[in-house]
């Protein structure tokens, strides 16, 4: 970052927002919200938008929406309603996306934010409502290939909707012309008119699967404000059970919203909005890209221009939207197949009262009932799936750093992640984990074999003690077969001893090492360099 | 249609017989009439065929078991194409049955085919379809109505025994006023919408076309009802419409409303609307003029909130997913532009376009935003209204049936509204049942209009009138 945006410039973010709620059914239909079923596999007329179809609310997502609300320490609207939003896209089957306008399920909240100086922020969240998802746009092949197909598309103007192979596999296509943008702007223009591909497909899987929008404050002041932000945002979710979390599935989408300012002024700069971020690192890295930008543009004297920018994230760049792709009326009003949902007070307070503890509590709960590290205590609280973990395995095995230490250290690097998915399927439960820590606190194995072991439970999915007991792990604390094993040691390394003999008091270490090694890391390390010592001394003497 | 059913009880006519006595009419003089634009032979006489098994077992479902029905085609039917009478849906044919298709399957009721509609609904002549214009019965050479003009000259013409069509702002009233058949618009939400192709969402109701008042009520009562696939439908029982005919309009208070007799009301709807208040009167109903002073502005609100929620409703058809996708688009803007240029007729493009307009940005407090306001003024007038009277009688239309291609100017059909819109910006019921014939031999509608959810007693006052009268004696000569 350049020094004059440092001194002259304060930066002002505000995050726009979308989780996909973890409901089983879609947003106004019965569909199920799997992710990765064959394409069009999970739709019906409704949200395939067919003539004559009728939205229906789902209450569940409804109560995900209260959840996330009351937490965020939000006003929820007493009644609220739904509304049209629209826009011509292929990947919206009614061309319009019911959603909310001007009254959202819940306004004027906050999240708190920790810095990593120990302070913390609140930012202010301004709105949270609820809408149906679009479907996807997936080209037909890899765009080289299309560009080989290139007469086809001339010859017979835009493909006719068609299905394609397998009856169960019912892809909807399309013309390709602006469409694929958003992805792929930057290859395209390098190859040539957008006419090059052929072809593109809609999977309407994804079509009305519930949303949930929380627009924040421009309260951000810092790129990596911004994704402190998310952080905790996702958390929250994912504590909630309302979303999993997941941004490069798209479970989770950030556009950002950002503008400078001289410092003191009071007024907001000119914004840009940011999109096409996927990772916590993407919006950090697209933020400070645009605050560079935008100072450089201020101090050279220009106007920044109010538009979309998308972040391109291999060339680490922002780049204008067209205008035509972004500049929609989007004409809202009330949607009339709906009635206004009314929210009863008793069963807003029944869902506070079942809400769970959430990541800063309990993050500050594991510091002063366990004693962990802030480090320690943060990591553990990421998913609420693992700090579960993280405390059942402590009421098996009370020294909370050991079980912290293997968590962070083999648990995590095993995994694939830390979310609730990830760890409901680990092969080694908290239980078994404990009983491993076990066999190193009473001396059965040592350390090293141990991670040898967590990784044999691992892929067998058997106990520590089975393990151990069929490969013949147990640590040799006996005495007549550990000096046996030193006395071949000695025999066969003359070289240290000389040494320590001269006086290297070190030789003693590397031939404890030997020992170790030759017992296959079985021996009990205190037990072999007190027995070495003993022999070593009685050698020198 | 309760005839037929008695016969069929009776054995006298079997609904296999019955179906294809429909089926042979339909083809002998429907070329004339222009009334259906699909007819379902085979599915009319597979369902006849399950409904005579029924009643030779001695279990018919129900008082429209094997009566044969035509539907308007704007009400999806699976595997049946639905065209809206628009080229956009020329070839569609709906994967899903609409709620009220499914209810009157499982009440026995034989579809006998589509019926001829304006595109989606859009027009009061039935002049606008895509495909064919529908004639009157009673003079083929003026319009049956519209929109549900089909389905209006298939029930006078004996094309059908009853049949299905909706309301937006008087789609089934005025062509049943200018059919001689009586058409009944039920309370907003009284019949579930699902599978009815939208045109205007807060407007849109269901209801029968039907040759007397008993038909209507049954064919009422086999459809209304709560719905979990329609949000906007009641909550509330469904009354026995058929018992409910019989009991007069003695004590019934009457509100005759000023503005409904106006200089712009053909002098001989005027005369019969006047008589049949008479008549009422006779039967021992009271009469008092009233007042509803929003009147006026009700075509002005209607055009506005009806083509806003159209220009919504109709954006999915885009030549994706389904119905027309016109060749040669160049890329998808393109492609959407020649689609429903090429796809949409005159009078929807003229819809759209207005209701776009009206909910843009900078316009819609001006437009969309007062024409609501307005609609919940239009709503108090009759909730004041009510407060006096227990039903509303009017004229259906200002005129008998006009010519076809008489009125080229969209304001001069939009103004055939002006007595229909009113009750669906309310939401209220209202039914059109025949009250005599003008010069020309032309059949005139006096319109019945009550409470939010008191079918009831607007049948009872339509039966009540029906029964007092010789009206229905007459019927339209086609050879």
């Amino acid at each position: 970052m350049s020094t004059a945006m440092k001194t002259d410039y304060e930066i002002v973010i505000g995050l726009e927002v979308h989780a996909q709620l973890l409901t089983l059914s879609k947003m106004f239909c019965g569909c199920p919200t799997t992710f990765g079923a064959e394409p069009n596999t999970q739709t019906c007329p409704i949200c395939q938008g067919m003539p004559g179809v009728l939205p229906v609310i789902n209450h569940r997502a409804v109560e995900f929406g209260v959840r996330a609300a009351l937490v965020f320490n939000c006003r929820i609207n007493p009644a609220c309603r739904f509304a049209r939003k629209h826009y011509y896209y292929p990947d919206m089957p009614k061309n319009f996306q019911i959603s909310q306008y001007e009254e959202p399920l819940a306004e004027d909240g906050w999240l708190e934010i920790d810095r990593p100086d120990g302070s913390w922020r609140r930012i202010g969240i301004q709105r949270l409502h609820l809408e149906e998802d679009v479907g996807k746009l997936v080209h037909e092949g890899p765009l080289a290939t299309a560009q080989a197909s290139l007469v086809d598309f001339n010859r017979s103007g835009v493909p006719l909707m068609e299905t394609v192979s397998r009856p169960d596999i019912r892809w909807r296509r399309i013309g390709i012309q602006r469409l694929h943008l958003e992805e792929d702007v930057g290859k395209l223009v390098h190859e040539g008119p957008l006419a090059t591909a052929q072809a593109s497909l809609v999977d309407f899987n994804r079509s009305g699967v519930p949303l949930m929008e929380t627009v924040s404050r421009p309260d951000i002041r810092a790129p990596e404000e911004a994704a402190a932000y998310l952080r905790a945002f996702r958390a929250v979710l994912v504590y909630l059970g309302v979303c999993d979390g997941n941004m490069e599935e798209g479970s989770l989408r950030c556009d950002a919203n950002i503008s400078l300012r001289r410092r003191g002024a009071t007024e907001l700069g000119t914004k840009v909005e940011i999109k096409n971020m996927n990772s916590f690192r993407n919006v950090q890295r697209a933020l400070e890209f645009e605050a560079e930008r935008q100072s450089r543009a201020l101090e050279a004297g220009e106007r920044i221009v109010q538009e979309t920018r998308l972040w391109d994230a291999d060339r680490g760049l922002t780049r204008a939207m067209r205008s035509k792709e972004y500049a929609h009326d989007y004409r809202y009003f009330a949607e009339p197949d709906l009635v206004p949902l009314r929210l009863d007070r008793t069963w807003v307070e029944e869902i506070r009262r079942n809400l769970p503890e959430l990541p800063r509590a309990r993050r500050q709960r594991f510091v002063t009932q366990y004693g962990l590290p802030a480090y320690d205590a943060d990591l553990l609280t990421q998913s609420r799936a693992l700090a579960e973990y993280f405390e059942a395995a402590v009421r098996e095995f009370p020294n909370a750093k050991v079980v912290s230490n293997w968590i962070m250290s083999e648990l995590l690097r095993q995994l694939a992640a830390d979310d609730e998915r990830a760890i409901a399927a680990s092969p080694i439960s908290p239980a078994r984990l404990a009983g491993l820590l076990r066999l190193i606190d009473d001396a059965t194995i040592s350390g090293k074999i141990a991670k040898a072991v967590f990784e044999k439970m691992f892929r067998s999915g058997e106990d520590a003690q089975t393990i151990v007991r069929r490969e013949g792990l147990v640590q040799v604390a006996d005495t007549a077969a550990l000096e046996k094993m030193i006395d071949e040691v000695l025999a066969a390394n003359p070289k240290p001893i000389e040494d320590y003999r001269q006086g290297k008091t070190a030789a003693a270490k590397a031939l404890v090492g030997l020992v170790m090694k030759a017992s296959g890391g079985k021996a009990n390390p205190a037990l072999v360099n007190q027995l070495l010592q003993e022999k070593l001394s009685r050698m020198r003497g | 249609m309760h005839e037929l059913a008695d016969a069929y009880r009776r054995g006298d006519v079997t609904p296999t017989a019955a179906a294809e006595a429909y089926l042979a009419r339909i083809e002998k003089l429907d070329g004339r009439v222009g009334a259906y634009l699909t007819v379902t032979r085979e599915q009319a006489l597979a369902a006849a065929k399950a409904a005579e098994g029924r009643y030779r077992s001695k279990a018919p479902r129900g008082p429209l078991d094997g009566v044969p029905i035509a539907l308007k085609d704007l009400l999806c039917t699976r595997g049946v194409r639905t065209t809206c009478a628009s080229k956009i849906l020329e070839n569609f044919v709906p994967p899903y049955d609409a709620t009220v298709v499914e209810r009157l399957a499982a009440a026995g009721a034989v579809m006998l085919g589509k019926t001829n509609l304006d595109e989606f609904a859009m027009g009061s002549s039935t002049e606008h379809s895509a495909f064919q214009p529908t004639r009157n019965p009673w003079d083929l050479a003026r319009v049956p109505g519209g929109s549900s003009g089909g389905s209006a000259a298939a029930v006078a013409a004996d094309l059908a025994a009853g049949a299905l069509g909706s309301d937006t702002g008087g789609s089934i009233r005025q062509p049943a006023a200018f059919c001689g058949v009586v058409g009944f618009k039920p309370t907003y939400g009284r019949v579930s919408r699902y599978g009815l192709v939208a045109f205007a969402s807060s407007l849109d109701q269901i209801g029968p076309l039907a040759k007397d008042v008993r038909d209507a009520a049954l064919l009422l009562g086999a459809i209304a009802g709560p719905d979990p696939h329609d949000s906007t439908s009641v909550n509330e029982p469904v009354a026995d419409y058929a018992a409910a005919l019989d009991g007069g309009v003695g004590g019934l208070r009457i509100g005759v409303p000023r503005e409904y007799f106006t200089e712009g009301v053909d002098p001989d709807v005027q005369r019969s609307v006047r008589q049949a208040i008479a008549v009422l009167c006779e039967l021992g109903a009271t009469t008092q003029e009233i007042s509803l002073p929003t009147t006026d502005y009700g075509i002005a609100v209607y055009y506005l909130i009806a083509p806003a929620e159209a220009s919504s409703n109709l954006a999915r058809y885009d030549g994706v997913k389904y119905g027309l996708r016109a060749a040669g688009a160049k890329d998808l803007i393109d492609m959407y532009g020649r689609t429903r240029a090429v796809g949409f007729g005159a009078e929807v493009k003229r819809r759209i376009m207005l209701g776009a307009y009206a909910l843009s940005a900078g316009y819609y407090d001006a437009y969309y935003g007062r024409a609501q306001k307005v609609r919940t003024l239009v709503r108090r007038d009759f909730e004041a209204a009510f407060a006096q009277v227990d039903l509303i009688v009017a004229p259906t239309a200002p005129n008998v049936a006009f010519k076809h291609g008489e009125k080229e100017d969209p304001l001069a059909m939009y103004l055939n509204d002006v007595f229909t819109v009113p009750a669906n910006l309310a939401g209220i019921p209202a039914v059109s049942v025949r009250c005599g014939f003008s010069a020309g031999g032309l059949p005139i509608g006096l319109q019945l209009i009550g409470k939010p959810l008191d079918e009831p007693t607007v049948l009872r006052a339509a039966y009540a009138y029906e029964q007092a009268t010789r009206w229905l004696e007459r019927r339209p000569n086609l050879g």
